[in-house]
């Protein structure tokens, strides 16, 4: 098994799509795919007067299974490049909150290892949405949704 | 050994983390012992709603402890 380069980040500040997505490309002249997902803060409605969300996450946790599904992902796929960058503290509405990019020989392993990666990421990886309005804030439920996106992968 | 909390979890018991606990055998036990604080970290910590971790990596209930663990209780993630 090849070895894909992995790039794994928790942050608070915001990521450049660009920037990233030229870090992702460069030097990957076997990569005949690039597929990237950004994910951006909504408004879950809990509260009509919505001002945003705040991101909470378990250190140390967080950095350990994200490497462990991006490990995953490259033992499935065989892949150049990944990347996953997640925010955490407060966010805005129309924030991006996560990146997850992939470089790969063909768009199949490519957009397949994509939405691999984002579905582990939101039922295994330690963080927790809380919405925040003006006068309370609402702790965002699981959805099923989700664990039954990461199921069908067996 | 050292336990956390996180999410709604941390703020329906109040309480972060706890130092010097145990040791016990198994999450099971630690997680029996917890509970019978009161009604609420009963209820709180009863498995169906509560994700539990060893040492930084997802677990539960029959995992093995020797007490120098960290281990934390959470609930169901919502990343992404």
């Amino acid at each position: 098994m090849s070895s894909a380069s992995i790039k794994i980040q928790v942050q608070t500040e915001d990521f450049d799509h660009a920037i990233e997505y030229q870090n992702l490309t460069e030097n990957q002249q076997s990569a005949g795919a690039v597929v990237t997902f950004t994910g951006l803060v909504r408004d879950m409605n809990l509260d009509n007067q919505v001002t945003g969300l705040y991101l909470e996450h378990y250190p140390v946790m967080t950095e350990k299974s994200l490497m462990d599904i991006a490990q995953q992902a490259n033992q499935r796929w065989q892949l150049g490049k990944i990347t996953i960058i997640h925010r955490v503290g407060s966010l805005a509405l129309g924030d991006q909150i996560v990146f997850v990019g992939v470089t790969s020989k063909h768009r199949k392993s490519a957009f397949e290892s994509c939405e691999f990666l984002i579905d582990f990421l939101k039922t295994s990886a330690p963080f927790w949405k809380k919405e925040t309005s003006k006068d309370k804030d609402y702790w965002i439920e699981a959805r099923s949704e989700d664990s039954t996106a990461a199921k069908k992968w067996g | 050994m050292k336990v956390v909390f996180f999410g709604q979890l941390k703020e329906i018991l109040g309480v972060s983390q706890l130092e010097n606990v145990g040791p016990f055998e198994n999450v099971a036990l630690l997680r029996a012992e917890l509970q019978k604080t009161d009604e609420n970290w009963q209820q709180s910590l009863s498995s169906e709603r509560c994700l539990v971790a060893v040492n930084h990596v997802l677990s539960d209930d029959s995992c093995e402890l020797t007490g120098d663990e960290e281990v934390a209780f959470f609930p169901p993630v919502t990343g992404g």
